[in-house]
């Protein structure tokens, strides 16, 4: 079976000379379809460089990330760009949703970016919106939505463009705990499959419970796992 | 490509506040470069107003003339050898000078006086009250009915008034196609008239009005007269010297342009800093668009979607608000020299692009740069 994400030796330093910080050192992950893999630990362990580096979207300077049997890192720019509109979806940490579109405008991105046109994008946002509950509120802009629905319009937009791959950056750091433990209940429930693996970074130890496993991150390595914790101990 | 473009068009209008800024800056920009370049050439139009009313197809005159206004006489022979130049279906002589004329009310006013040909009055206006024939009448004047007419208080067929102490007599109303720029009403009459009325040198011949056979004859005709001495100009060559004259022997000229550079910098720089503040604003969203697949491309097709449209619609309000503005000054203000041209027109867009073009390519710049890891950093 073909793993989701599969990273071997990857190393990614900032700076130059003396000021030179090795963010990730020789790190090895690997994440399945249907699962949802934790990646935990302190501020400055590694974790969103770790992140952005699996999802194509920072090059690291030695290693390979295999997402899905391709080799992204050989990609062109173009190419990359592309591979990340069609296989993999983002929930930022702040949600980075447009202040001046509709809540379903914002969901079609994916689809808009694709080059399908804005009317049937729209429309099938609403489709998404109606997965994580918000269909109602699909002509509200985002600024007129609590913290916990702008969480699940950035999630309605990552799944928009059908992706396999679902990465989510601290998704639960600008939300209370209950809101936090629903979203992602939530997404377990709804958005997992067999055929997508999703990915979180974060380290709200709250929403532990819903991770198929939690991989502790210190100092640009990768520690080992930890148990994920029982849903009857929150 | 077009639901991407849909989209940069509802960030851009969406934000009603920066949007409004940069639509105000260009309109302003533009505004400012077409009421320029107009009356600049509303100037110049009005500079070579008697050689366009006049209608000849070729002027000959002295080398020295630089402008209609400043005519150097010519001595008569140079009308008759004009006329035995091969190619020259007719030649006659203008008169061209000025007069003090006194008023039924006692006041006192300059005109122009143009003499016409006896004969044939060729460059006759066309009246809009009396007889043409009435102009060979005793002390016959015809007034133009420019915006410079009331200075001779309104006069009617038959109003009477003063001309270098002769008596003179309004006997036809004409119009004419362009009024002049110097702000002094004029009068025609006959050539013989006006030598009589007006104080003249020994050489009287203003310049001399000629009609080639052909316009393959024009060049042997300039020939012909350049070996007297003297010069032949067609009527475009006579009133692009004139306008060269004013363009860049005058200061109006590098003022006008001046004021154009100005307001294109004042342009850009409202248009390109408020777009610039538009871009950094919008600079997580672009960078959120690249994480999630957006190409370079896509991205900059957005930006130039935006300045572009930003400028045409600008543009389009600019040079509408500078119609309106011009219409109605020409209601309210008979004198108002200001002409919209073709040239003026696209000057102005040429300028409103550059606008885009600046305000995109900073923008441009910023966006590509951008990472999507310093999405996920925050």
């Amino acid at each position: 079976m073909t793993a989701a994400i599969k990273a071997t030796g990857v190393v990614k330093s900032f700076g130059e000379g003396a000021a030179t910080v090795t963010a990730l050192k020789s790190v090895n992950f690997e994440a399945a379809f249907g699962e949802m893999p934790y990646i935990v630990g302190p501020s400055g362990s590694g974790k969103t460089t770790l992140l952005s580096v699996l999802s194509g979207i920072l090059r690291p300077n030695a290693g390979s990330v295999v997402v899905d049997g391709v080799d992204i890192w050989k990609l062109d720019v173009d190419s990359l760009a592309s591979f990340r509109l069609h296989k993999i979806g983002f929930v930022f940490q702040d949600y980075h949703l447009f202040p001046r579109l509709t809540t379903a405008e914002n969901a079609a991105i994916p689809l808009i970016i694709k080059g399908r046109d804005w009317e049937s994008s729209v429309r099938e946002a609403a489709n998404y919106l109606d997965i994580v509950g918000l269909k109602e509120r699909a002509e509200l802009p985002p600024v007129k939505l609590s913290g916990g629905e702008q969480q699940r319009v950035a999630i309605a937009r990552a799944i928009a463009g059908r992706p396999d791959i679902l990465i989510m950056d601290e998704p639960t750091a600008s939300l209370d705990g209950e809101t936090g433990r629903n979203i992602l209940g939530f997404v377990k429930r709804n958005i997992l499959n067999e055929r997508r693996c999703i990915v979180v970074v974060t380290h709200d130890s709250r929403i532990y419970e819903y991770a198929s496993r939690i991989i502790i991150m210190e100092d640009g390595r990768l520690k080992g796992e930890t148990p994920v914790p029982p849903a009857n101990e929150k | 490509m077009k639901g991407i473009l849909l989209l940069a068009f509802k960030l851009l209008v969406n934000d009603k506040a920066k949007f409004s800024a940069l639509i105000v800056g260009i309109t302003f920009a533009v505004f400012l470069m077409v009421q320029m370049t107009s009356m600049f050439a509303g100037v110049l139009s009005r500079s070579s107003a008697t050689v366009l009313n006049i209608g000849a197809s070729m002027w000959v005159m002295d080398p020295s003339v630089q402008t209609i206004a400043n005519s150097v006489g010519m001595p008569d022979y140079v009308l008759d050898y004009v006329r035995s130049v091969p190619g020259v279906r007719f030649a006659v002589p203008l008169y061209y000078g000025a007069a003090l004329l006194k008023l039924p009310s006692g006041l006192y006013q300059t005109a122009t006086v143009l003499g016409l040909d006896d004969t044939t009055l060729f460059g006759r206006p066309a009246l809009i009250k009396g007889r043409i024939e009435d102009i060979y009448a005793e002390n016959s004047f015809i007034a133009v009915h420019d915006p410079e007419f009331p200075k001779l208080e309104n006069p009617t067929l038959g109003t009477r008034f003063e001309l270098n102490d002769h008596r003179a007599i309004i006997t036809g109303i004409a119009k004419v196609a362009s009024p002049g720029l110097f702000g002094v009403p004029t009068l025609y009459t006959t050539y013989e008239r006006a030598l009589q009325y007006v104080p003249n040198p020994r050489f009287t011949i203003s310049y001399i009005l000629v009609e080639p056979k052909s316009s393959a004859s024009i060049l042997a005709i300039k020939k012909a007269v350049a070996r007297l001495g003297y010069r032949a100009m067609t009527a475009d060559e006579f009133i692009q010297m004139i306008s060269d004259f004013y363009k860049y022997q005058t200061g109006i000229g590098i003022n006008i342009f001046v004021m154009t550079i100005m307001s294109f910098i004042v342009g850009l720089s409202i248009s390109g800093q408020t777009f610039y503040t538009f871009i950094l604003e919008n600079m997580e969203k672009f960078g959120a668009l690249k994480a999630i697949g957006a190409t370079n491309r896509q991205l900059v097709a957005m930006i130039l979607f935006q300045s572009g449209f930003t400028s045409l619609t600008g543009y389009g309000l600019g040079v509408g608000l500078c119609s309106l503005i011009i219409g109605i000054a020409k209601l309210r203000l008979p004198d108002y020299a200001s002409k919209i041209t073709y040239f003026n027109l696209s000057l102005a867009f040429l300028m409103a692009l550059v606008i885009a073009a600046i305000s995109s390519y900073v923008g441009v710049r910023r966006v590509l740069r951008i990472e999507p890891f310093d999405i996920f950093r925050g």
